[in-house]
């Protein structure tokens, strides 16, 4: 009675390419796995329990061996021990999770930022070089990284297993995740929410590289032009410029060094200003007038793709000094090869 | 008697089904088709929802059929998506919101209430009618091409980027909906208005109860329901843009709406299946079902509680992080009246006279496979496992473990349970056991692998995945094939036992229930004469006191 050697060869390569366990290849990988494997011993003994006590009254007492059955009306005490035991097992859980769910979804200060823009069916990053990738993503181990996400059409979800993060990707709207890959590999990137026909399509590779390396890649893969310096081109190219000139009569607040501050609109309210608010600002503008200026900004709803606002809102972003705005108005070959900022340079 | 079962037939050589009962009261299709008659149109339910189970079914088995290799080889991505959506919409909406309610609510609540109808027999109709015209639109829309949008619909997918029959099946569940409506309306009115003399709140059955908590979750759930696909309808049609970001409208404001239905629809479908298990285990084990009060009152906590917990659905949806805090906690407390449930079930067959006849087994099924699918909802329900979790595998199998570990043997446990009463004949004892073994080991070798694929992180909906996660997609579709033949094999002999089953008599179980005094199948107007309820639900020593009775009585 033997095995064909060639199903066996199949066999046993099979089995040896299976997947059991995802890698832990992330710094938040460990929290999320002791938080599992806690969560599988508290279903593991629960199951067993109530397996042990069904198994255990079925033997003692089915009919043949207990014949008459002793009427019992309930026991408040033992009701007691079992809603308050579960109750705070559960809210282990509940505390345990919370904690996990804000360390993942506060990006930690400093974090290098990239941009990921989905679309049926393909995830764009864009690194602050101006690096561009499609189901691609390539990212420095030991460095924390936050990507700022949107979609330019329905949901999608960005998920990568084995650094146990994911987030919605939302139209019309940015999120945000953090990790910080510890292992160089290749990793799955999957889009997990259902969007469409080739839904399943809409897959990656991650590739964590040594910082050495990473750099290496950058410097082989950069475009030329950084995201901010395609801001810059858009800035002028769509006259934002005119208003936003940050001279004092200027029809526009003036938008040098406005990221991170907070504003007083006219509406009353107090924003931060942020990616979100820099995004929403200049798509429905008539809602977002700084205290002190008339609402003349027409709205660029439909005029600027989800890339050029991720260009707009990264050049805003190390947008220091009006100088090279003035020299733009005033230069009128200005708009072509720029030389590099100093606000730029340091990302 | 024997010792292993407390079956009690009639002398099978004298004995007869009644020839006087609800099923011969009248000849002719119309009679059924214009029946005011609770029992008539629960069985009417009964075979539509088991054509809508087996055509969901045949979707469930195409699915597994496509993931048993890596590679999308079997059908086109666009088909691959319209099977898992139509398996979805049927089986949700067609199969398991109406499944218990409808066909064995439907049959007992008046009976156990000693009741001769629902409160409204013609709204009662209607309802099935609703059920039928929103079941021939699912079809239509299979017909005529199918639909992609996943069974929840989401938004502005639904609404701008397919080009399917979204319309006719949002429609489609919106007139279903309105039969779930009427379902629910007629219980509750029912249980308040039309209760025998001496039928107090805490004299009726668990069933009952748990029923009617599904009930209010009916009526106040369902409306909304109603309300987002139309919105997605208008949207769709109309551009609205209430959903629409570039129109000022917001495109998560689609799935709160859908999952403040969608979360209670759950215990919509939960419920009923658990007040099955209540009579199931007291039945079996002789016993008042430990805590009677509890049980009840955690079924009408689990229907409070499940309207405040649909954001746990959008943890990673970029809700803020504190109304998540809040979320995931109420979460957590209403896994707690589900533990309660479990522990007493269990500790019903302490010191219980325990007896295993398939009702029993499939009992036995459900609350291990419940417990599973409980606990792994406290995985889903803790925030930071919800990211890593949501969207994969894992909560397919959390869902399936709920709703077909939990629900479909529930339904299948009180079929087997009231089949000698619905048909005044039994179904075959041992098939009908080997078929609840098969249907518990094919579940577990169909679902358990899921989990672990869902913590590798296989997304759901995927139409094809990397080759690592072949072998335990494998052992899924095998464990699917097994589960088939589990749900195929009750179909058959159950259908025999329709004319070969053994006369099954007043009371097969010696159970205490209303429903068990009376003649199988029952008459037409249930009682000769509307019974006074003059003890506790679950009381042994009255059957016991009121069978001697009767034998001094007729001997």
């Amino acid at each position: 009675m033997g095995i064909s050697p060639v199903l066996w060869q199949f066999l046993e390569r099979w089995l040896n390419n299976s997947a059991l366990f995802p890698r832990e290849a992330s710094t938040i990988a460990p929290y999320m796995d002791a938080l599992y494997f806690f969560l599988l011993g508290m279903t593991v003994v629960g199951v067993a329990l109530v397996a042990t006590i069904i198994t255990v009254f079925s033997l003692r007492y089915r009919r043949s061996v207990h014949p008459v059955a002793t009427q019992i009306e309930g026991s408040t005490l033992l009701e007691a021990t079992w809603t308050i035991i579960p109750l705070g097992i559960f809210l282990i859980c509940f505390v345990w999770g919370a904690l996990l769910y804000f360390r993942i979804y506060t990006p930690p200060v400093n974090s290098m930022n990239i941009y990921i823009v989905g679309k049926q069916w393909m995830w764009k990053a864009e690194h602050p070089g101006g690096q561009h990738e499609i189901n691609a993503l390539h990212v420095p181990t030991g460095q924390n990284i936050q990507l700022t996400m949107i979609s330019q059409d329905v949901f999608h979800s960005f998920s990568i297993p084995d650094f146990r993060i994911k987030r919605e990707v939302i139209p019309g709207r940015y999120s945000t995740v953090w990790f910080n890959a510890t292992t160089p590999g290749e990793y799955h990137l999957f889009c997990t929410q259902y969007c469409g026909t080739n839904h399943s399509q809409m897959i990656g590779t991650i590739t964590a590289l040594s910082p050495a390396d990473y750099k290496k890649w950058t410097e082989e893969s950069t475009s030329g032009m950084s995201l901010a310096q395609n801001g810059e081109r858009l800035f002028a190219s769509m006259g934002c410029n005119a208003c936003h000139s940050g001279n004092a009569a200027a029809r526009g607040p003036s938008l040098a060094g406005v990221y991170g501050t907070t504003l007083q609109l006219t509406n009353g309210a107090q924003v931060l200003v942020n990616d979100a608010y820099l995004r929403d600002a200049i798509l429905n503008p008539s809602q977002h007038v700084t205290a002190g200026y008339s609402p003349i900004m027409p709205t660029y709803q439909g005029q600027i793709s989800e890339d050029g606002l991720i260009d707009l809102v990264e050049y805003l972003k190390n947008l220091q000094t009006n100088y090279r705005v003035h020299q733009t108005l005033t230069t009128s070959e200005s708009d072509q090869a720029a030389p590099i900022t100093p606000g730029v340079s340091q990302p | 008697m024997s010792e292993s079962t407390i079956l009690n037939l009639p002398d099978q050589s004298t004995a007869r089904v009644p020839k006087r009962n609800f099923i011969t009261a009248e000849d002719g299709l119309l009679s059924w088709l214009l029946t005011g008659d609770h029992k008539r149109i629960a069985m009417l339910y009964l075979i539509s929802i088991t054509f809508f189970f087996f055509i969901g079914g045949a979707f469930a088995g195409l699915i597994r059929l496509e993931l048993l290799t890596p590679q999308p080889d079997l059908v086109a991505s666009d088909t691959y998506n319209k099977f898992f959506t139509m398996h979805g919409v049927i089986m949700v909406f067609l199969f398991l919101v109406p499944s218990v309610p409808a066909t064995l609510g439907n049959f007992l609540i008046p009976i156990m209430l000693g009741a001769r109808d629902l409160a409204f027999p013609k709204i009662n109709l209607l309802s099935w009618y609703l059920y039928v015209v929103g079941g021939v639109m699912v079809i239509a829309t299979m017909v005529l091409g199918g639909v992609d949008t996943g069974w929840t619909f989401t938004t502005p997918l639904s609404t701008h980027y397919l080009n399917t029959h979204v319309i006719t099946t949002a429609l489609a569940i919106f007139v279903a909906g309105f039969s779930s409506i009427f379902t629910g309306l007629n219980f509750i009115v029912t249980i308040h208005r039309m209760r025998c003399p001496g039928m107090t709140w805490f004299r009726m059955p668990l069933f009952v109860w748990s029923n009617y908590a599904a009930s209010i979750l009916m009526v106040l759930g369902t409306p909304v329901l109603a309300i987002s696909l139309t919105l997605v309808l208008l949207e769709r049609v109309f551009g609205i843009g209430v959903f629409d970001p570039t129109k000022g409208g917001d495109p998560l404001l689609f799935q709160h709406l859908f999952w403040f239905y969608s979360h209670p629809a759950v215990y919509i479908m939960i419920l009923p299946g658990m007040g099955v298990i209540s009579e199931v285990v007291s039945t079996f084990s002789r016993k008042r079902v430990f805590g009677y009060t509890a049980v009840a009152f955690s079924s009408v906590a689990i229907a409070l509680f499940g309207f405040f917990v649909w954001e746990h659905h959008m943890f990673i949806m970029g809700v803020s992080n504190y109304s998540a805090l809040v979320f995931s906690l109420l979460t957590m407390l209403v896994a707690v009246p589900s533990a309660i449930k479990i522990f007493n079930w269990s500790f019903t067959l302490q010191k219980g006279s325990i007896t295993f006849e398939t009702p029993m087994l499939y009992a036995f099924g459900f609350m291990g496979l419940f417990t599973i699918g409980g606990l792994t909802g406290v995985f889903l329900g803790s925030l930071g496992m919800d990211i890593h979790l949501t969207e994969t595998y894992f909560i397919v199998a959390h869902f399936h473990f709920v709703m077909v570990g939990g629900m479909l043997m529930a339904f299948l446990s009180g079929i087997h349970f009231w089949w000698p009463k619905i048909t005044g004949r039994m179904y075959p004892e041992a098939i009908s056991k080997l078929a609840a073994v098969v249907t518990f080991i094919g579940f577990n070798l169909t679902f358990l692998p899921q989990f672990i694929l869902g913590y590798l992180g296989m997304p759901r909906r995927y139409h094809s995945y990397p080759p690592e996660f072949q072998i335990l997609n494998v052992m899924s579709t095998a464990g699917a094939t097994v589960l088939g033949i589990g749900y195929l094999m009750p179909i058959i002999y159950l259908a025999w036992s329709l004319k070969y089953g053994a006369v099954a008599g007043n009371n097969p179980w010696q159970a205490t229930g209303l429903e068990w005094q009376i003649q199988s199948p029952p008459l037409t107007e249930n009682f000769t004469e509307i019974p006074i309820m003059d003890h506790e639900a679950y009381d042994y020593d009255w059957l016991e006191h009121k069978t001697k009775q009767e034998v001094t009585t007729v001997g």
